[in-house]
């Protein structure tokens, strides 16, 4: 990691709300490409954006974490599609067209998770609440959402804790009835502290005079810098979008 | 495995899974009491962070989705629970999608809160716990093959191509569904010992 001044410029609008939207619309216009150039497209512009953007290593790494489907897609497409042969692996023959849209897909794929990477990879969770809730989604699900986020962490640490004495005890995991016992107990027993603390949780909340309200921190209006970029990086995902509908 | 992302399935199977979904979240919103949300929250952090324990199954491993478990002890709120788990997710590890999420919010929740309503009410009401542990390995069983098929459904609607690939996704759902049915059939056991409140549907006002 390179020392990273809190200032640098950035292409992407600071301001969550501007940057949520942008990124859903264009992960729903990169996802129903139909053209292998486009999508081609698509993927360069992403993989240029996440190149000046200088994400973290750490981020990278995701593009990896391919799902094994979507590899078994990538690899049986080829030979599954009626096409001219491009080439042969024993009795299969691998058609242009299928390998064209084995490509269309990756391209696809690769271009809409750099995008999620670049765009909200950055983004702490529990800093989210406040924006969703000023798109105007539910505020009961915004609630469970924040709430969630702020208690994956310490159920996380209790987790880590329980794990810990088990191996403390000589817990090792194997395939047979009395690991997946263990885990059920683990697992169980989180459940309980979970229901516990969550009774702690709403009593303090109670206390405090929870009636239902929920505060969330006032958002200031976006930056002008903000429209600016929203609408630059929307425009070229809606250019992508007439590149493909329109055959050149 | 349950995780479809973005750029793979086909504009209609999108909408019909967000529109379910929506149908799903309004419906599971409402069944909570405002003061029953704390509640549900803390116990969706307990789930997502169970996910996270990789059980071992032969030479690999695998993530157990719970969802069995999460429709005995949510009922409807189980969609909103996986909705906001999915969100996390993205956010959290970059798995999943945007425009999948609906989907792939359909795709573990419904299995899971329609066996959990069948088969759910007879676990609580039973008093053999060979009974209940039977009854509990069945819902995360069927729970994670329902899920299966979904997720292979989804694929085989969206392009006829899939379906091959489909039928072998099929296969690779079991041995998840054999630790599923194990570990959850623990969960119950031990719940029903030392706190069998915990199996009722936690999403009333004042259940203590």
């Amino acid at each position: 990691m390179g020392t990273v001044s809190p200032m640098r410029p950035s292409l992407l609008p600071e301001d969550l709300r501007i940057r949520l939207i942008v990124v859903f619309l264009a992960v729903c216009i990169f996802s129903q490409l139909q053209s292998l150039e486009t999508a081609f497209f698509a993927f360069i512009g992403s993989l240029i954006l996440g190149a000046t953007e200088r994400i973290e290593r750490s981020l990278w790494r995701r593009l990896m974490h391919v799902e094994g489907f979507v590899l078994l897609i990538f690899i049986t497409m080829p030979f599954l599609i009626p096409g001219p042969s491009l080439f042969s692996i024993g009795p299969l023959q691998a058609s242009l067209e299928g390998v064209a849209r084995a490509a269309l897909i990756g391209c696809k794929v690769s271009a809409s998770v750099l995008l999620l990477m670049v765009f909200l990879g950055p983004i702490e969770p529990i800093r989210l609440g406040a924006a969703l809730y000023a798109l105007k989604l539910p505020e009961s699900l915004v609630r469970l959402f924040v709430m969630t986020v702020r208690y994956v962490s310490v159920i996380r640490m209790e987790a880590t804790r329980l794990h810990k004495a088990m191996r403390a005890r000589a817990f090792q995991p194997g395939t047979n009835r009395h690991t997946y016992t263990s885990y059920g107990n683990l697992i169980g027993m989180l459940l309980v502290r979970s229901l516990d603390r969550a009774h702690r949780v709403e009593n303090a909340m109670l206390c405090r005079g929870y009636n239902g309200r929920y505060p969330y921190a006032e958002l200031s209006a976006p930056k002008p810098m903000d429209w600016f970029s929203g609408s630059i990086l929307m425009a070229l995902a809606l250019g992508i979008l007439l590149m493909d509908k329109i055959p050149f | 495995m349950a995780h479809i992302p973005d750029g793979i399935l086909s504009a209609p199977v999108l909408i019909g899974g967000a529109a379910v979904a929506l149908g799903g979240v309004t419906l599971g919103l409402r069944s909570l009491s405002d003061r029953a949300i704390p509640r549900a929250a803390i116990l969706s952090a307990a789930f997502f962070t169970a996910s996270l324990i990789s059980v071992p199954v032969g030479p690999s491993s695998v993530h157990l989705l719970l969802s069995g478990l999460m429709g005995i002890m949510l009922g409807i709120a189980i969609f909103p629970a996986v909705g906001v788990a999915l969100i996390l997710q993205a956010l959290l590890f970059g798995f999943g999608g945007l425009t999948t999420l609906g989907v792939n919010t359909v795709n573990i929740a419904l299995p899971g809160f329609i066996l959990a309503m069948a088969i759910g009410p007879i676990i609580r009401s039973s008093h053999s716990s060979a009974m209940r542990a039977g009854l509990s390995a069945l819902i995360g069983a069927l729970s994670v093959l329902g899920t299966g098929g979904l997720v292979a459904l989804s694929l085989a609607l969206s392009a006829p191509e899939y379906t091959p690939v489909a039928s072998v996704l099929l296969a690779t759902y079991l041995p998840l569904a054999l630790a599923e049915a194990f570990v959850t059939a623990a969960v119950v056991g031990f719940l029903s010992r030392v706190q069998p409140d915990a199996l009722s549907l936690a999403t009333g006002a004042a259940a203590s």
